[in-house]
């Protein structure tokens, strides 16, 4: 407190410098580790309903006779001019067996278009438990115009589902794909064709 | 002589203090000096508190056109997507151009009459962080003549909707960058005038809280302005340059930007009301004659809500489908802000216990800030409960709380503030009748205004909508009514300003007010140009409140 005007100005020039350093390192932590941070927070706790697996063709065990409700539930982003709807809206299906059901997609518009289309589980922790092996969402979809497609969805939901869990929706929104073909897919839609 | 103001005042507080100790009053002259490239801390503190002024009186013609609007059901006035423009304009412009640069006025003007010190710790920073604000504000309000209109999205920028805004989207973004770097140059001079400049003797503890609640905000502004700057900029990108941080269709979660959003929201609802705690606690003590009750006790509390306020944001999102462990944790973690608020609350209203209180315009308004702010708190613990706020969530309910906490508190704080430092600001005293006549008007319409919002909100009324079902009718109608009223009076408070500046007879003395204590009353009014070039002696007289000197 006593310190001579050079010395304060010192330490002020010190401060500013560290103060400076916390807005920089607010502004890194919001723009650069949040979106992937949150991202990570998503996949590990199916936050975001997100947390999906994709297997090949797998094995299940089918040592759980619990049924669990699956509502299917399909939105078509406004900007894309197509319908979409799950054939079967609800099934009833075993933990650990593999189930298959379908979506009947129809292109409206006198154009080709290809559109993707983006998942989510809810409640969000019930993610971690569904498992898909064959997904229309695992690709782009193009439509002729008018054109109409069947699109399978194939998946079981593993055993250890926690057992407050009795229904489950799965949703997909289709979005229009403005880039051109064997354009890449970026965040959920290249994951899951990983 | 100019010269030497302008580009040497940050020697001021070592070297060059000798050279202007006879004389005290001398400002540079001619317009451009004064005001353009002044580096003094009382002129920057009156830029930013008219600037703030100004605003406050365009964002009221905001609110005017919306309540006008919501007079009666059906559309009379302006197209929806004005009427969108306008709620969204009216809280940027309130927000980061009313409450947040009137805050900063106050502690340009005050913190370092506070703690003796001749000048803010950067005086040419100080300057810069003040001319950004013009600029942007005129890049903002620019928006509304462009083609593709001001944004209309709510002042919160949620995607997708914001991403639907015109080019001029671009203009909002930078303006916000901008507001947030004045912010971050503002703290960061206030954090090093308070820990680095204060007079011999004026320990932590003996500050005023005003200087406290401003060394706390000012943590929480460097803390998360730059969060802000960061989710807008990623809303640029994916605007313009085809990102996808929140557009599904390319893999990023739109709920995210709430999450970054709310990570700075919440935190910035309390930088708009920290500073009015500081306010209350000076006036309260000085018009009860008595010691504030719990001084160290405020200190704590102040601390306790900035470091709380980074752990509850998510109330802001109890309806965006989050796990039920988290509706719960930051249901209980807003909740837990209400202890320090109740000790503060408590402490406010043991300082007035028994106390010779007197009842001038000031206090009036600290008094109603009290009262009205607590109902503010209340609302908000109602929208706390996670279960419940699923039905509250974007109804006016949600309007009702945050005006009650930011009009009647914050703003009011505001005006509590203005009234007790104006005689000091400008060496006259204000008309007490005007003065009073503006409290009882304000305290009055703006209840009316607010209160039936709140049972607008229970029946169902959403938020941010031009038109509604006519089973609302009468209490929107009632509501505009306290609005026109309460916008009026804002016009008397003008005028009280105006006629103490210019045409007050009465000269004020240094004391001002019989209770006062605290540094900044044992300088002349008005405050001469250069104050504290020679460090004040700090004792039991000249410190405004401190535990250690109340027995
Ligand atoms: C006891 C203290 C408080 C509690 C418990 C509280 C709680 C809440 C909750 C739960 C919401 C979200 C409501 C919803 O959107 O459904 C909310 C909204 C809000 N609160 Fe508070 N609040 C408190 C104090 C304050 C204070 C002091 C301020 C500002 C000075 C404030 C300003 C706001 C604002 C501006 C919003 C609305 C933001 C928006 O959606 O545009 N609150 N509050
Ligand atoms: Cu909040």
């Amino acid at each position: 407190m006593n310190s001579s005007a050079p010395e304060k100005r010192k330490d002020t020039r010190k401060l500013v410098i560290k103060l400076a350093g916390v807005a920089v390192g607010m502004f890194a932590f919001g723009f650069v580790v949040m979106p992937p941070l949150y991202d990570v927070i998503c996949d590990i706790t199916g936050l975001g309903g997100r947390g999906l697996e994709v297997a090949q063709g797998a094995s299940v065990s089918l040592d759980s006779d619990r049924e669990v409700k699956v509502i299917f539930d399909a939105t078509v982003n406004s900007a894309l001019d197509w319908d979409l709807h799950p054939n079967d809206p609800v099934a009833h299906v075993r933990l650990g067996e593999m189930s298959e059901t379908s979506y009947l997609a129809f292109n409206d518009s006198s154009e080709a278009i290809a559109g993707q289309a983006i998942y989510t589980v809810t409640p969000p922790e019930a993610s971690l438990y569904f498992v898909k092996t064959e997904c229309f969402c695992f690709t782009r979809q193009s439509l002729a115009a008018n054109e109409s497609r069947e699109m399978p969805v194939r998946f079981y939901i593993k055993p250890d589902l926690p057992e407050h869990i009795r229904e489950l929706t799965l949703s997909y929104t289709f979005f229009q794909l403005d880039e051109p073909a064997g354009a890449t897919v970026t965040g959920a839609a290249q994951a899951a064709q990983e | 002589m100019t010269t030497e103001h302008t580009h040497d005042t940050h020697d001021h507080a070592g070297a060059h203090a000798s050279d202007h100790h006879d004389d005290h009053d001398h400002k540079p002259t001619g317009f451009m000096n004064r005001w353009l490239f002044t580096t003094n801390h009382k002129d920057i503190g009156t830029l930013y508190l008219v600037f703030s002024l100004i605003m406050f009186l365009i964002g009221g013609s905001m609110a005017m056109v919306i309540r006008a609007e919501l007079f009666m059901p059906g559309l009379q006035l302006v197209e929806p997507d004005f009427f969108n423009q306008m709620t969204t304009m009216h809280a940027l412009i309130m927000v980061f151009g009313a409450v947040m640069p009137a805050w900063v006025g106050f502690a340009n003007w005050m913190i370092p009459l506070m703690v003796g010190a001749p000048d803010m710790a950067l005086p040419r920073m100080n300057n810069w962080s003040f001319w950004i604000l013009p600029f942007a504000f005129t890049m903002l309000l620019s928006t509304l003549f462009m083609d593709s209109g001001g944004p209309a999205a709510g002042w919160t920028l949620y995607p997708p909707l914001s991403l639907q805004t015109g080019q001029s989207f671009a203009f909002v973004v930078f303006a916000v960058h901008m507001m947030g770097v004045s912010s971050i140059m503002g703290s960061i001079n206030v954090i090093a005038t308070i820990l680095n400049m204060r007079a011999p003797g004026m320990t932590l503890l003996r500050m005023p809280l005003f200087v406290w609640t401003w060394l706390i905000t000012a943590f929480l502004l460097i803390a998360v302005m730059p969060v802000l700057a960061g989710a807008v900029t990623m809303l640029l990108t994916d605007h313009f340059f085809g990102t996808s941080f929140f557009n599904a269709a390319g893999g990023g979660d739109p709920v995210m930007f709430q999450h970054i959003f709310w990570f700075f929201g919440h935190p910035e609802v309390y930088i708009m009301i920290l500073p009015a705690f500081g306010v209350v606690s000076e006036i309260l003590p000085t018009f009860s004659r008595k010691p504030l009750f719990g001084y160290a006790a405020m200190v704590y509390a102040t601390a306790s809500i900035a470091f709380l306020s980074f752990i509850v944001w998510a109330h802001h999102m109890f309806s965006v489908g989050m796990p039920l462990s988290g509706e719960l944790f930051f249901m209980y973690a807003t909740m837990l802000i209400a202890v320090p608020t109740g000790v503060k609350v408590f402490n406010w209203v043991s300082t007035m216990w028994k106390g010779s209180m007197t009842f001038e315009t000031p206090m009036l308004f600290a008094i109603g800030f009290v009262v009205l702010f607590t109902i503010g708190g209340l609302s908000g613990l109602m929208l706390a409960i996670a279960s419940v706020d699923l039905q509250y969530h974007d109804t006016y309910f949600v309007v009702a709380h945050f005006h009650y906490v930011l009009v009647p508190g914050a703003v009011f704080a505001l005006m509590a503030g203005t009234y007790y430092w104006l005689p000091k600001w400008t060496g006259n005293m204000y008309s007490e009748k005007w003065g009073k006549i503006h409290f009882w008007l304000s305290a009055i319409s703006v209840n009316i205004l607010f209160f039936p919002q709140h049972y607008l909100g229970l029946a169902g009324m959403p938020r941010r909508i031009p038109d509604y079902s006519t089973q609302f009718a009468d209490f929107n109608m009632l509501s505009s009514i306290g609005g026109f009223i309460f916008g009026a009076s804002q016009l008397i408070f003008v005028g009280v300003i105006i006629h103490c500046v210019y045409r007050s007879k009465v000269k004020a003395t240094s004391r001002v007010w019989e209770g006062a204590k605290g540094l900044e009353w044992t300088v002349p009014s008005p405050a001469p140009y250069h104050t504290f070039d020679v460090p004040p002696p700090i004792n039991a007289q000249t410190v405004a409140h401190a535990d250690e000197y109340d027995h």
